[in-house]
C-alpha cells in the first residue's frame, strides 16, 4: 500500500509545476497553434524561421531589441556564411567602444539591444510567458504541445479586438491575449505588411505565426540538439534498465526459491 | 549497540598487507560494500542511491557551469544565456543541474516519508534521523541560494522575500537581514555571497551524508518489518542479510536507471516544465512579478508560514502573551521552522514501541492522511493568499502540527499493534519462498 503511494507520490510530485499553479487569474485567452517543432519529435521549419526573421527585422526591429541572440547563429536558420556576413552588414549599426562610433554588424556581434521606446528584448521572450498549463493546471502537455511562449506570442498578435483607451495620457489598445486586456503596444502587424521573396501568405495570422516560432528559436536555439540529447539519452537508458533488470532478476533469483504456500 | 557480524577484509597479498598496516584504507571499502544489508527491503530503500547519485550529479554538472558563470548583477544573466548559447552542451548542463535539484527533492521526500512509514527514525537511528534533517535543511538552502544565482525576476524577488523572514526576528531581524544580504537589499553583494555558500554548502552535504551513512552502518539498516537483524553469531546474522554488493547495489542500479529514463525525458524534452516563466526576464529591483512563488519543493513550507495570519486566535494568543514581540509575520516563521522542527523530534515524540507501520492498524491511516496533507499545502503554497485558500492552509497546517505532537505521543498509547514477524528471514520467506537449499548465492 505505501508503496503504491509513494509511488503516485512521485508522480504528483513531478507533475505539480510551481509555474502552473502559479499563474491563473485573468481571463487571457491563449490560442494553441501546432508549432512544427513540438513534441519530442518536433523540428524547426526553416522556410518559417526564415519569414520570422524577416518580420522581425522590417517589423519588430523598430522598437525591440534581440540583445543575446549573436548573428552568427543565424546560420542555423539555413543561411550560407556570406548571407549572415551580408545580412549583418545590411542591417544593423553597432557601437563599437574601439572606434568610439557606429559601425556596420559582422556576424560575431549579437543583435543590437534596443530599449529606445521601453519595449521588452525578445530574445527570451517565448520561454518568458507562459502560454497554458492543460491538463488540470498540471501543464504536462509541454512534452506535446511545448512549452506555450510562442502561442501567447502569436495570441497576442492576433489578439487586437480595434479597441482604444486613453490612460493617463498613453493610448492602450485590446488584446484578449495579454494579462489585464490592454496593452501599450499598437497593432504591429496588418495584412500584407511583408512581402515574402517565395510569395508566401502573409496575412497577420500566418506572420504573427512566423515570427513567434522564430522567437521560440532565439530564446532556445538549442532545442533540437536538447531533443536528440533527450532521445540517445532515453533510450540508453531504457536499455540499461533492462540489462540491470535482467542481471538483478539472475543474481537474486537463488536467494529468493519458490514460493512454497 | 555492536555491529551485524560479518566477515572482515583480511590482506592477501604482499602489496594488501604492505598497505593495510600503513592505511587501511582498503578495509574500510571492504567492510562498507560488504555490508550485511536485511535482505527484505522494498523499492522504497532504493532512493537513498538516486539521493548520492544526485549530489554528485549536481556537483559535477555545477562545477562545470561555474566555468562559465560570472557572479555580478550586471552579468550574471547574460552569463546563463552564454552557457546555453555558446558553450559546448551548456544546455545540456544546465538544464540537468536545475531539473537535478528537482529529482533531488523528490528523492529526498520520498526518503523521508519512507522513514517516517517504516519507523526508521526511531531508537537506535535517532543520529542517522537528525543528521538527515540537517542534510535536509542544507539542500534546501543550497537550491534557494542556487535559484537566486541565474538572476531572473524570481531569482530576486524570492530573494527578497525569503531574506525578508529574518527580519521578522523580534530585536535583531534587521541586523541579520543586513547581514545575510550584506547591504540594506538584494543586491551584488547578496549575490556574491549566495555564490560563494551555493559552492560551499554541497560539500558540507557530502560530509553529512557520510556521517549519515557512517551512522546507520553502525546500527544497520531499518527493513520493512522494522524487527531487527539477528546478532548473536555470524550464521544467524547470514540468515537475515545479504552482503550489499552485489545484491543491493545491482538493484539500486535498476532503480537509479528507471528513475534516471524519466528524468532524462524532461530534461530532454520539457526542460521548462519545473521552473517559472518569469526567471527569463532579467532581475528587475522596479517590476515585483504578480505571483511571488517559490520553487515547488518549498510549497508545502510556504503554505505553513503563510497560513498563521493576524486572524488566527493562535497568532493573537501568542502575541498578546509576548507583549506583541511575536508577531503574525514572526510566528509564521517560527511555524515553517517549527514544521521542519517537527519532524526531527519525531524520534521522541512517536511513543509506540513498533517500529513499522505496517504492524499498526491506526497509525496507517494517520500516515497516509500526512502524506495527503503533504500535497495539499503544497498546492495551497502555489495558490494566491485569499480565501478559501488560506483557511484551507491553516487546517493543513495544523494537521501537520497535530500529526507530530498529538497522533504520534497518543497513538503509542491507545493503539493495539498487529502481530510483527519474529525474524526477518521469516518475513522474508513469506513473501519469496525458502532459498533452494542446493543453490548457492552468488559471489
Amino acid at each position: 500500500m505505501f508503496k503504491k503511494l509513494a509511488i503516485g507520490a512521485a508522480f504528483a510530485l513531478a507533475l505539480t509545476p510551481a509555474a502552473t499553479l502559479a499563474a491563473g487569474g485573468g481571463e487571457q485567452h491563449v490560442e494553441d497553434f501546432a508549432f512544427s517543432f513540438e513534441g519530442p519529435f518536433g523540428t524547426w521549419d526553416q522556410n518559417q524561421l526564415q519569414r520570422g526573421l524577416q518580420i522581425y527585422t522590417e517589423v519588430c526591429a523598430a522598437c525591440h531589441g534581440l540583445k543575446y541572440v549573436p548573428l552568427r547563429d543565424l546560420k542555423a536558420l539555413g543561411y550560407s556564411e556570406e548571407e549572415v556576413i551580408a545580412y549583418a552588414a545590411g542591417t544593423f549599426e553597432v557601437f563599437d567602444p574601439e572606434l568610439d562610433d557606429f559601425r556596420p554588424a559582422i556576424p560575431t556581434d549579437h543583435f543590437p539591444a534596443n530599449d529606445g521606446v521601453g519595449a521588452p528584448d525578445l530574445s527570451l521572450m517565448a520561454k518568458a510567458r507562459a502560454g497554458f498549463h492543460g491538463p488540470y493546471g498540471l501543464g504536462i502537455n509541454q512534452l506535446v504541445r511545448g512549452i506555450g511562449g510562442a502561442e501567447y506570442i502569436a495570441s497576442l498578435l492576433n489578439g487586437y479586438t480595434g479597441k482604444e483607451k486613453e490612460e493617463a495620457g498613453t493610448t492602450l489598445y485590446e488584446n484578449t491575449a495579454f494579462p489585464g486586456g490592454w496593452i501599450s503596444m499598437a497593432p504591429p502587424l496588418s495584412d500584407e505588411q511583408v512581402e515574402f521573396a517565395d510569395g508566401h501568405e502573409n496575412t497577420v495570422e500566418s506572420m504573427s505565426q512566423d515570427v513567434a516560432a522564430f522567437l521560440m528559436w532565439t530564446a532556445e536555439p538549442k532545442m533540437m540538439d536538447r531533443k536528440k540529447a533527450g532521445f540517445v539519452g532515453v533510450l540508453f537508458l531504457t536499455i540499461l534498465s533492462v540489462l540491470l533488470y535482467l542481471v538483478n532478476k539472475r543474481l537474486w533469483a537463488p536467494v529468493k526459491g519458490k514460493k512454497s504456500a | 549497540m555492536s555491529g551485524i557480524p560479518h566477515d572482515h577484509y583480511e590482506p592477501k597479498t604482499k602489496g594488501e598487507k604492505w598497505l593495510h598496516s600503513r592505511l587501511p584504507i582498503l578495509g574500510l571499502l571492504y567492510d562498507t560494500l560488504m555490508i550485511p544489508t536485511p535482505k527484505n527491503l522494498n523499492w522504497m530503500w532504493i532512493w537513498g542511491i538516486v539521493l548520492t547519485f544526485c549530489l554528485a550529479l549536481q556537483i559535477v554538472t555545477g562545477i562545470v557551469l561555474v566555468m562559465h558563470y560570472t557572479p555580478h548583477v550586471d552579468l550574471a544573466f547574460a552569463s546563463i544565456e552564454h552557457i546555453m548559447r555558446d558553450v559546448n552542451g551548456g544546455y545540456m548542463l544546465r538544464y540537468l543541474h536545475a531539473n537535478g535539484a528537482s529529482l533531488f527533492f523528490v528523492a529526498v521526500y520520498i526518503h523521508i516519508f519512507r522513514g517516517l512509514f517504516y519507523g526508521s527514525y526511531k531508537a537506535p537511528r535517532e543520529v542517522t534521523w537528525i543528521i538527515g534533517m540537517l542534510i535536509y535543511l542544507c539542500m534546501m538552502g543550497t537550491a534557494f541560494m542556487g535559484y537566486v544565482l541565474p538572476w531572473g525576476q524570481m531569482s530576486f524577488w524570492g530573494a527578497t522575500v525569503i531574506t525578508g523572514l529574518f527580519g521578522a526576528i523580534p530585536f535583531v531581524g534587521d541586523a541579520i537581514q543586513t547581514w545575510l544580504l550584506g547591504g540594506p537589499a538584494v543586491d551584488n553583494a547578496t549575490l556574491n555571497r549566495f555564490f560563494s555558500l551555493h559552492y560551499l554548502l554541497p560539500f558540507v552535504i557530502a560530509a553529512l551524508v557520510i556521517v549519515h551513512i557512517w551512522a546507520f552502518h553502525t546500527t544497520g539498516n531499518n527493513n520493512p518489518t522494522g524487527v531487527e537483524v539477528r546478532r548473536t553469531s555470524k550464521a544467524e546474522a547470514e540468515k537475515d542479510t545479504l552482503p550489499f554488493w552485489p545484491y543491493f547495489v545491482i538493484k539500486d542500479l535498476f532503480a537509479l536507471a528507471v528513475v534516471l529514463v524519466v528524468f532524462w525525458a524532461i530534461v530532454g524534452f520539457m526542460p521548462n516544465y519545473l521552473g517559472h516563466p518569469d526567471n527569463y526576464i532579467e532581475a528587475n529591483p522596479l517590476a515585483t512579478p504578480a505571483h511571488i512563488v517559490p520553487e515547488w519543493y518549498f510549497l508545502p513550507f510556504y503554505a505553513i508560514l503563510r497560513a498563521f495570519t493576524g486572524e488566527v486566535w493562535v497568532v493573537q494568543i501568542a502575541s498578546f502573551i509576548t507583549g506583541g514581540i511575536i508577531d503574525a509575520k514572526f510566528f509564521g516563521v517560527l511555524a515553517m521552522f517549527g514544521a521542519i522542527l517537527a519532524m526531527a523530534l519525531a524520534p521522541w515524540l512517536d511513543t509506540s514501541s513498533v517500529r513499522s507501520g505496517k504492524y499498526r492498524p491506526m497509525f496507517k491511516w494517520w500516515f497516509y492522511l500526512l502524506v495527503i496533507d503533504f500535497f495539499a499545502l503544497m498546492w495551497l503554497g502555489a495558490m494566491p493568499a485569499e480565501e478559501p485558500y488560506a483557511t484551507f492552509s491553516l487546517i493543513a497546517a495544523a494537521y501537520w502540527f497535530a500529526y507530530f505532537f498529538v497522533i504520534l505521543p497518543i497513538l503509542g498509547v491507545i493503539e493495539k499493534p498487529e502481530p510483527q514477524p519474529e525474524t526477518i528471514e521469516e518475513d522474508f520467506n513469506a513473501h519469496y519462498g525458502k532459498a533452494d537449499a542446493n543453490a548457492t548465492p552468488a559471489e
